[in-house]
């Protein structure tokens, strides 16, 4: 229980600093929702309920945005995260293939993270670098020009 | 301001990244401090350096003296004997073989075929983003001067619609017009906006603009500022593009020191200043009401038409969107005057167009060409025929704009017009080139389900279209279609079409009809005969679905 209150104390104090950096404002929500979102991995829906507070932006719409754009969570993400573009331009020159494999050796449906949360898998649409697809990031690292051989070793990267 | 002896580049596309350009830069970097030159040699990172041969390649100037494949092994060499003593490493050098523009074999061939043509990218690549000093030396600012000093907002906006530019982002609207428009727009406060959100799957030619010439981008929504009469500006960037941002924010601050943003620019009572905001993930904040609504801080639903932002954009105010590509012309057609931008591209649609080239080719990469260049011509000399030989078999223009073209057409001149004529769209420049392995049931289900992704959900014919047509092309590829639902899968495509709020909705139905028009056979002997004619559907397994949201 103390735990619990120490981590929404600090929640609170992280919240606090974001929205005074960017300014309590309507305009700046998307701006302080990605930082804590980069910040903490995801967005906790205590954060949210601060964030409202203390913009005074009610919180249905918050929640409201916070739901609507990809590079926003509500959900907490494995350790690693893999993004996995399946747009056109990937999926024609091999990414079918590679996504298979990731399937395979994860054992995980695309949204879906491990149970022992080392791992969570996401689709994504294009992420700008079709010039060396298929690609895939795995937190900030991009991988371009995969082939489903190299997934074992780059999962094993971060083992 | 300081004068350095020579620059090295390092190429710095995902393909050097991949190669290991990171290293090679802190290579040299390293390197040069330990041969004592930092104060008389800088080493930058560059984007498209413009070949797609070698990576990571490195650029010396002055001499111009291109290196690669560079390893980090290579670095101390170079520094030593090329940027210490002054000898050039022939056998480190890369082949002369195709470096954009100067390319040799394509030099012998003058006349008889389309050179590239670098207007956009003129600089990309070639100077360091990162330093206002630099973009000044390339011409840089002094179409900014020109417009604050010599010209009149009418005549600026009459030089642009002179010049025919017409908008890169894929409708194709005129720009001047469109200048025109918030230039009588009525209000005190105006907006200027440039749209970055590129998002559509396989372009990325805002990104190398935006990373290798920032400069410009700046330098053109000032001019367009002043032609408006609008005094803050914004440049909505898609969240992914980090490096983008990055590379901007840096700008605009060099930019204010120097004076060329900020209050009274040129000593002139004109003022304007740019923000930078980032984008959070969503294709449909590249719909310019979307967008508005999400800088505002709302999710990202666009707006319904009319009014359009021309007259109520940002906020409510008159607002000025243009694409980074349409922007990057400006300072250019400006400099030079719409007559020489005309001898560019065709009668109605003068100028270039960068294109993205992508697929089952043996180059692909960023090229500008004179509009007006056939995909024959695209795929026989920029991207060096099709891999592996194989047949060319349909191109898909990229995105939601985009259309599906099949090889009867490759020899269709690509302008806005001559493919409006033959019933398709450019789009937003990507070229996704497939061979004959490429099934068109399977690279339909794969359109569809992006935009049953990204549909904001605002508007029911879209929400339900997108998703309902997704769920048939899915049953088509698992060999559980039936012929009544090629009927249904039209009518979704018209109702898409008539009926939804936004582009993309009015666009997402554009596959369906064009494999249909174009490949009706290939797409019936699914039902028919149950096989999939280029063996890529599966024809009974489940196809693991992608949630909605991710």
């Amino acid at each position: 229980m103390t735990d619990l209150i120490v981590l929404k104390e600090s929640l609170s104090e992280l919240v606090k600093n974001v929205v005074e950096k960017h300014g309590a404002s309507r305009a700046e929500l998307i701006p302080i929702l990605n930082e804590i979102n980069r910040k903490l991995g995801y967005l906790p829906s205590y954060a949210l309920e601060e964030v409202a507070r203390l913009t005074q932006i009610p919180k249905s719409q918050v929640f409201s945005v916070a739901t609507f754009y990809q590079m926003l969570s509500t959900d907490e993400m494995g350790e690693h995260v893999i993004r996995f573009c399946e747009s056109a331009p990937c999926h024609v020159v091999g990414g079918r293939q590679v996504w298979q494999r990731l399937q395979e050796e994860l054992h995980l449906q695309p949204g879906q993270t491990s149970p022992d949360r080392k791992w969570t898998l996401v689709t994504v649409s294009c992420l700008g670098v079709c010039g060396v697809g298929p690609v895939l990031i795995v937190d900030d690292d991009m991988y371009g020009n995969v082939t489903p051989d190299m997934i074992p070793e780059i999962l094993a990267r971060y083992a | 301001m300081k004068v350095f002896r020579s620059m090295v580049l390092v190429s710095s596309d995902p393909q050097s990244m991949l190669h290991g350009a990171e290293e090679v830069y802190q290579r040299f970097q390293a390197e040069i401090k330990a041969f004592g030159l930092e104060d008389e040699v800088t080493v930058s990172m560059v984007g498209d350096i413009g070949r797609h041969d070698v990576f990571p390649l490195v650029i010396i100037y002055p001499e111009a003296v291109t290196y690669g494949p560079v390893g980090v092994e290579q670095v101390r060499p170079i520094v030593e004997e090329h940027l210490y003593k002054g000898r050039v490493i022939p056998e480190y050098q890369a082949s002369v073989r195709e470096l954009s523009g100067r390319i040799a074999w394509l030099n012998a061939r003058k006349g008889t075929v389309p050179a590239e043509q670098r207007i956009v990218l003129e600089r990309a690549g070639l100077i360091d983003p990162t330093s206002i000093e630099d973009y000044i030396l390339h011409d840089g600012y002094s179409a900014l001067g020109k417009v604050l000093t010599e010209m009149t907002p009418i005549d600026v906006i009459g030089e642009i619609q002179k010049s025919g530019l017409k908008g890169r982002g894929g409708a194709g609207f005129p720009t001047g017009l469109k200048w025109s428009f918030v230039s009588k727009a009525k209000g005190e406060k105006k907006y200027v906006i440039c749209n970055a959100d590129e998002s559509e799957p396989g372009t990325f030619k805002d990104r190398v603009i935006l990373e290798g010439d920032p400069f410009s981008i700046l330098e053109a929504m000032t001019i367009a500022a002043f032609a408006v009469g609008a005094d803050e500006g914004y440049i909505y960037v898609r969240g992914e593009y980090a490096l983008a941002q990055e590379r901007l924010v840096h700008a605009i601050e060099q930019a204010r020191e120097y004076g060329f943003l900020g209050k009274d620019l040129f000593g002139t009572s004109f003022s304007f200043d740019i923000h930078v905001h980032s984008g959070a993930g969503a294709y449909i904040c590249g719909e310019e009401t979307a967008l508005l609504e999400s800088i505002e801080g709302k999710r990202g639903e666009p707006r319904i038409r009319p009014p359009y932002p021309t007259t109520h954009g940002l906020w409510g105010k008159p607002t000025l969107i243009n694409n980074v590509e349409t922007l990057a012309n400006v300072p250019a057609i400006i400099r030079h005057g719409a007559e020489w931008y005309r001898q560019f591209g065709t009668p109605s649609s003068p100028g270039t167009k960068v294109y993205t080239v992508l697929g089952n080719v043996n180059v692909t990469g960023l090229i500008e060409v004179p509009m007006g260049i056939t995909l024959r011509e695209v795929i026989a000399i920029y991207a060096r025929g099709m891999k592996n030989n194989r047949a060319f078999k349909l191109a898909q223009t990229g995105g939601s704009s985009g259309s599906v073209i099949p090889a009867s057409l490759q020899d269709t001149p690509m302008d806005f017009d001559s493919y409006a004529r033959a019933g398709v769209s450019l789009g937003s420049g990507a070229l996704l080139i497939c061979d004959e392995d490429t099934c068109v049931v399977d690279l339909a289900r794969v359109l569809l389900n992006f935009f049953r992704r990204e549909s904001c959900g605002k508007c029911t014919p879209c929400r339900v279209g997108t998703e309902r047509a997704w769920q048939l092309l899915k049953g088509i590829s698992k060999g559980q279609g039936a012929l009544k639902d090629l009927e249904e899968l039209l009518e979704l495509s018209d109702n898409l079409y008539q009926l939804s709020n936004c582009g993309l909705g009015q666009t997402a139905g554009t596959p369906i009809r064009d494999i249909l028009k174009h490949f009706r056979a290939e797409v019936e002997a699914h039902i028919r005969l149950g096989v999939c004619p280029a063996g890529v559907c599966p024809m009974h397994e489940e196809i693991p679905a992608s949630p909605v949201i991710a």
